[in-house]
């Protein structure tokens, strides 16, 4: 193995917990990140990430627990985007442009006084390309909670959510209440997408998000398989990206390491250009 | 407010708001708000990528934006956000390896991200009345046939309409509009013009036309108000634009209800 796995990557306690914590994000993402595909929520996955960067903003400024700040600004700026473009589909797209507009805006401004308030820059930079590198270990529990009261909400909610997801009309007709399934499916997403950005930032949010799952989409067979096989996909994307990333310092040469957010997402477009291949030949086989 | 060093200031801000307005309408009919969102944060991996080889940042922009918009064209269908999620991401993602690898200043960046209003030079004001002038034309061309396959892509195409090409001359011309409004005014300030005033002009005026002339209005307004509360209170420009737009929003929405309601007996 030690051709593969450069020295001291498993007794790195840095990388331990980059692998530990990333494949806690991996696994919520990919079991949300399937409903998001289905539904067609893509972007409201990712304006979630910007929107999440200004509660983080503010969370600083005040002092407060990072994550805090992520998770509420998440799920405010969730149920607004419901709220607001909830009526019609087609003004989902809109509703979700104006609440990232005005959400990017705020960050503006709230990073604007926390460096006038200090001399640190770069939290910009931080949120936008953040490095499971560098995540303090102390985030782990309240992270590991956040993900677990996701996915436990997502399967008690499964059956309603993907009904109303594929027919709205059945789901109606079965007593299903769209509006409400949407509010709560949106506070589920904000709370994955609030975790994710923070750990990993949110170029790995969003493509841990919709990578994998529309991957196992095109793969797999029924909604349980396709949840599983998201699963697994993101959970290799992540813990090989992290490998590539650590063992880039040795093979560059020049000592300088590829950005861990680039080597997951080499990984997730591999996967994702296997699987349209996946498909192709069996349909071109009939 | 009007000393000189503002004048190019007023100038770029009111060259990149009327574009938006007039471009923004069609991303907002066309429900392409996140293609207007990826295009732009994707350039930002040229600019990157030219700061490493050392060619014109400009020059970077334009051909990762325009290449974005291939890349969303080519592989996506009509509203596969799955693909414009994907190559919004691989951009970002190459755009962190470049700067990994280039060592860039991080304040460059944050200027990337959110525009340098004030630091307009007079070369970029002139870039930007070309570029109002080069979306005219190319809008002029295309409004009839790009309005029709906006409203109803599937009557367009039985008409003989080249829905294909038009949604890619669509998706180019949005690149190029962006890739130079970004470094003027950051791809915050462009993308939040792109999509609440054209909103709010579709709801509010009655006629294709007249919600372009007032969707280029309303992001006037916008941008204006923007930069003179900007410069009242030191704040950055970018929130203010974002909750005027925003604002503009929710208002129209509200006033479009009440006439609903008084419109019905």
């Amino acid at each position: 193995m030690h051709w593969l796995v450069e020295p001291g990557f498993w007794s790195n306690p840095v990388v331990t917990t980059a692998l530990a914590l990333g494949a806690v994000v991996a696994v919520v993402s990919a079991a949300v990140g399937v409903v998001v595909v289905v539904r067609g929520q893509s972007f409201a996955g990712h304006a979630l990430t910007d929107v999440a960067m200004a509660g983080g903003a503010g969370a600083s400024l005040v002092g407060a627990a990072p994550l805090v700040g992520f998770l509420l600004a998440g799920v405010l700026g969730g149920g607004s985007m419901e709220v607001v473009g909830a009526e019609r589909v087609r003004d989902r797209d809109v509703a979700t442009g104006v609440v990232l507009g005005a959400a990017a805006g705020l960050t503006a401004l709230l990073l604007y006084f926390v460096s006038s308030a200090s001399s640190a820059t770069g939290s910009t930079q931080s949120v936008l390309f953040g490095s499971v590198f560098t995540v303090s270990p102390s985030v782990v529990p309240l992270g590991v909670a956040v993900a677990a009261a996701t996915l436990a909400t997502l399967f008690v909610v499964r059956r309603p959510l993907l009904l109303s997801s594929l027919s709205p009309e059945l789901a109606a007709a079965r007593g299903v209440r769209p509006r409400a399934i949407g509010l709560v499916f949106v506070v589920v997403l904000a709370a994955s997408v609030a975790l994710s950005a923070l750990v990993i930032g949110a170029i790995l949010s969003t493509a841990l998000l919709v990578g994998p799952a529309s991957a196992a989409l095109r793969v797999a067979r029924g909604l349980a398989g396709a949840t599983l096989g998201a699963i697994v996909a993101g959970v290799a994307a992540v813990e090989l990206g992290i490998l590539a990333s650590y063992d880039s310092f040795y093979w560059s040469g020049a000592h300088r390491s590829v950005p861990v957010s680039a080597c997951v997402v080499g990984v997730v477009l591999v996967e994702v250009a296997a699987s349209a291949l996946w498909s192709r030949l069996r349909r071109a086989r009939g | 407010m009007f000393a000189p060093f503002m004048v190019n200031a007023w100038l770029a801000g009111t060259f990149v708001a009327i574009v938006s307005g007039a471009v923004g309408l069609f991303v907002v009919l066309r429900q392409r708000a996140f293609a207007a969102h990826a295009i732009p944060n994707g350039a930002f991996a040229g600019a990157a990528g030219a700061t490493l080889v050392g060619a014109s940042p400009l020059l970077g922009l334009v051909v990762f934006a325009v290449a974005s918009a291939l890349g969303v064209a080519a592989l996506g269908r009509r509203r596969d956000d799955v693909v414009t999620a994907l190559a919004l991401v691989t951009m970002l993602a190459l755009g962190a390896a470049l700067l990994a690898a280039s060592g860039a200043y991080e304040p460059a960046i944050d200027a990337l991200l959110f525009g340098q209003l004030l630091g307009v030079s007079r070369a970029e004001v002139v870039a930007l009345a070309l570029l109002v002038v080069a979306a005219g034309v190319v809008l002029a061309l295309v409004y009839r046939p790009l309005l029709y396959s906006s409203l109803s892509e599937e009557v367009a195409a039985a008409r003989g309409v080249a829905v294909r090409v038009l949604d890619l001359t669509f998706l180019v011309l949005l690149a190029v509009s962006a890739a130079l409004a970004v470094p003027v005014v950051g791809a915050l300030l462009t993308f939040a013009l792109t999509v609440g005033p054209p909103a709010a002009a579709r709801m509010l005026a009655r006629g294709p036309a007249r919600a372009l002339a007032l969707a280029a209005a309303l992001s006037l307004v916008c941008v204006w108000a923007g930069i003179a509360s900007a410069y009242v209170s030191g704040w950055p420009i970018g929130f203010f634009v974002g909750a005027y737009a925003a604002i503009e929003y929710v208002a129209a929405r509200v006033a479009s209800s009440w006439r609903d309601a008084g419109a019905r007996p």
